[in-house]
């Protein structure tokens, strides 16, 4: 057991060490951070936004102008001046725009906004409404219809909430956050499978190649080696994310005292989840976890069996296909049926489960399906890992022999 | 010191070793002998716990072969490797841990070995900036650090330099006065024929010949000689006491014939023969050499596979 301590020494500091996992480490959060502070910047900077736009109509029809109605930062101003005239005073005042209606229009003509600056979408969008509107209204008066009676048959404005009805009462169901959770929970795990997944294979094959490998098996068992390599990498992948969380935390609490930035995505996560948020982690913890250990000793038989990482695409699909298969559901259609069988099937199988048990946790899950899924998933490492080790052992000492599917069942019964 | 009884070992479809049986005596050098194929390999890895007999039994001092018995066996693959990323010095402190050696035990020692070989000013290089050589004094340090009672080298001296080649050589003889049991492995048979004790020939996956280096090559002695004489050309009228194999003239009055001694003849009666009649400039057994001995070996008793 000293020996495999080792070994998950020595597969961790080396990694750890390296420059790349500390630019990673200090990447990862720093952007984030940055993102969000780009975007409380604009959102508090952005004079577009703030300042005062005013709109002179030119109205050649008479029956648009004094209709528009002055919005938040858009003052609409009839005005009566010949076209060339209005567009030369226009060209000299940035924050101010021309609205031309001719005479004539059809129903599907555009009509033309004048202005020194390209306007922005929600300006056209705002003029383009209120005309909308106008020409509705005009259309209803031309037909005689009283649009008093008509605008107050449509006060209505009825917008669906939802609620969840718990033992504690009713709670607001934050459907959006549940979505979000669940789907960033599985494109997590998703993501992570295969970075350090990937990694356990190299680090095999880079054994294999180097030929260290058959110098570190007389010392010690293939198995211990695989073992320590496997945990290694998957403390390398823990002490990553446990940095993140507390990197982009303290950043952007630091950034907080400075701007008014919108809350950190890690800490507003946490929030969204709510009272359940320790366990959501936990429950997440497990599944990374158990689905690393499962799929990282798959990756490491494939290490094993090939001689560079270019001969490895032939292994590696079916691997990754089960993985991908539920990614790719998850995040279309499993997160609106989190209840359907084949959500339910996905999430207690081991190889899917730790994909789709993510979008599922957030709209709770029972627990005997909670239970069955989490024994499935320590069965299912369990037997990867004895069916990799059977391949890995013979495996790392096969120099030179392109193997095939054959080949690997015929090694996993060699003996010893 | 190493009790080797009927290995068996089978790969699916080809066996690698068919019932062999050998004996290293402590503090031997010892020579595994025998074509590429032949089956050594397969033995050392056996006898270093990588793989295990489908049957027969290793003894280790008088013990059935266990794990405690990695500790005392230092073994250098044909196929060496390193990793290549990682600095030389602690690379080596891991290697000498894995056999069981403590953290200051192992820096103790490296620090000695590197003097020694005076690679001081490696320590802190990563493997791939050091050149080929480097790397397999690096290799020849790893496999001994932890003082192994055995050390097995798997064709040790390919990929040395002869300067480097010399120096490792060199280190392996002062290892074995100081007790440690060697066991070379090479399919180039001169290369270690002049410092074995005792040797075992693989071919085939069997056993041909073992025994101890002296006694094989008089076994395989013929009884033949070179004499290389200066004077006339001489004719012999089969009074002599041998017969004449072989005669080339070399220029300048030498000539160089080959001779196969009478029974019970000796060199003294040839040197008596030829005294009067020349002048000798040399007389000199001809002693097979290992691949002779291999060869004729092989092609006497073809192993029916």
């Amino acid at each position: 057991m000293n020996k495999v301590l080792l070994i998950i020494q020595r597969e961790y500091l080396t990694r750890v060490k390296k420059k790349a996992f500390i630019v990673m480490t200090l990447l990862v959060p720093t952007l984030i951070v940055c993102m969000y502070g780009i975007i409380a910047f604009l959102a508090l900077n952005n004079d577009e936004l703030n300042k005062a736009h005013i709109i002179k109509v030119i109205d050649e029809r008479g029956d648009y102008a004094n209709k528009f109605h002055n919005v938040e930062n858009l003052k609409f101003q009839t005005i009566h001046e010949p076209l060339a005239k209005a567009k030369a005073e226009v060209k000299k005042d940035e924050d101010s725009y021309l609205l031309w209606i001719p005479a004539r229009i059809n129903k599907t003509d555009t009509v033309q906004v004048f202005s020194k600056k390209k306007p922005s979408l929600t300006i056209t969008g705002e003029v383009e409404n209120q005309m909308n509107a106008i020409a509705t209204n005009n259309g209803i008066l031309k037909m005689g219809i009283d649009t008093a009676k008509l605008n107050a048959a449509k006060t209505s404005h009825i917008t669906v909430g939802a609620r969840e009805i718990t033992d504690t009462g009713d709670t607001d169901a934050n459907v959006g956050a549940a979505y979000g959770a669940g789907i960033a929970g599985a494109i997590l795990i998703y993501i992570s499978l295969f970075i350090y997944g990937a990694q356990v294979m190299r680090g095999v094959i880079e054994e294999k190649t180097s030929r260290i490998v058959e110098v570190i098996i007389s010392s010690v068992k293939p198995f211990q080696l695989m073992l320590g390599k496997i945990i290694g990498v998957g403390m390398v992948g823990l002490t990553q994310f446990i940095l993140w969380i507390i990197l982009s935390a303290s950043v952007s609490y630091i950034a907080g005292h400075f701007l008014t930035v919108p809350a950190n995505p890690v800490m507003g996560f946490a929030k969204n989840l709510g009272a359940n948020a320790v366990a959501e982690v936990g429950f997440f913890m497990f599944y990374w976890i158990t689905g690393y250990l499962l799929y990282s000793a798959l990756f490491a038989a494939v290490g094993s069996a090939v001689d560079s990482e270019t001969e490895t695409q032939q292994f590696m699909f079916p691997i990754t296909l089960p993985l991908l298969f539920t990614y790719i559901l998850s995040v279309s259609y499993l997160f609106q049926v989190p209840d359907s069988p084949l959500a339910v099937w996905l999430s207690i199988i081991p190889f899917t489960a730790p994909v789709a048990m993510m979008v599922r946790l957030p709209f709770g899950v029972p627990g005997w399906q909670m239970a069955l899924s989490m024994l499935m998933m320590v069965i299912g490492f369990l037997f990867t890992t004895y069916i990799a080790s059977r391949i890995y052992r013979v495996g790392i000492l096969m120099y030179g022999k392109k193997a095939s599917y054959k080949e690997l069942v015929k090694w996993f019964f060699y003996k010893e | 010191m190493l009790s080797i009884r009927h290995i068996v070992k089978q790969y699916a479809g080809h066996t690698a070793l068919g019932d062999v049986s050998l004996e290293v005596e402590s503090g031997q050098i010892f020579g595994l002998l025998g074509p590429n194929g032949a089956g050594k390999t397969s033995l050392i890895r056996i006898i270093n716990q990588i793989t295990a007999p489908d049957s027969g039994e290793v003894y280790f001092a008088g013990e059935k072969l266990n794990q405690s018995h990695i500790e005392r066996i230092g073994y250098m693959p044909e196929e060496r490797g390193l990793y290549k990323k990682m600095e030389i010095g602690e690379q080596m402190i891991y290697l000498a841990r894995l056999k069981g050696l403590s953290r200051d035990e192992a820096t103790k020692r490296l620090k000695s070995w590197f003097e020694k070989l005076e690679m001081q000013s490696w320590w802190n290089k990563k493997i791939e900036e050091l050149s080929k050589g480097m790397q397999q004094k690096a290799q020849f340090v790893a496999t001994i650090l932890h003082e192994p009672d055995l050390i097995i080298l798997d064709e040790p001296f390919s990929g040395f330099d002869p300067v480097n080649a010399e120096l490792i050589k060199d280190e392996i003889l002062e290892l074995n006065r100081k007790g440690a049991t060697i066991l070379f492995s090479t399919h180039r048979m001169e290369s270690v024929e002049e410092l074995c004790d005792s040797i075992a020939l693989l071919n085939k996956s069997k056993k041909v010949l073992d025994g101890k280096v002296k006694d094989i090559k008089n076994s395989y002695r013929n009884e033949t000689y070179l004499v290389e004489y200066n004077g006339s050309k001489l004719n012999f009228d089969g009074s002599q006491p041998f017969n004449l194999v072989d005669e080339t003239e070399n220029g300048d009055e030498t000539y160089t014939i080959k001779i196969k001694l009478n029974t019970a003849a000796s060199a003294n009666d040839v040197l008596q023969y030829l005294i009067p009649k020349t002048s000798i400039n040399r007389l000199q057994e001809v002693v097979p050499t290992m691949n002779e001995i291999f060869i004729k070996k092989v092609n006497l008793k073809p192993i029916a596979s």
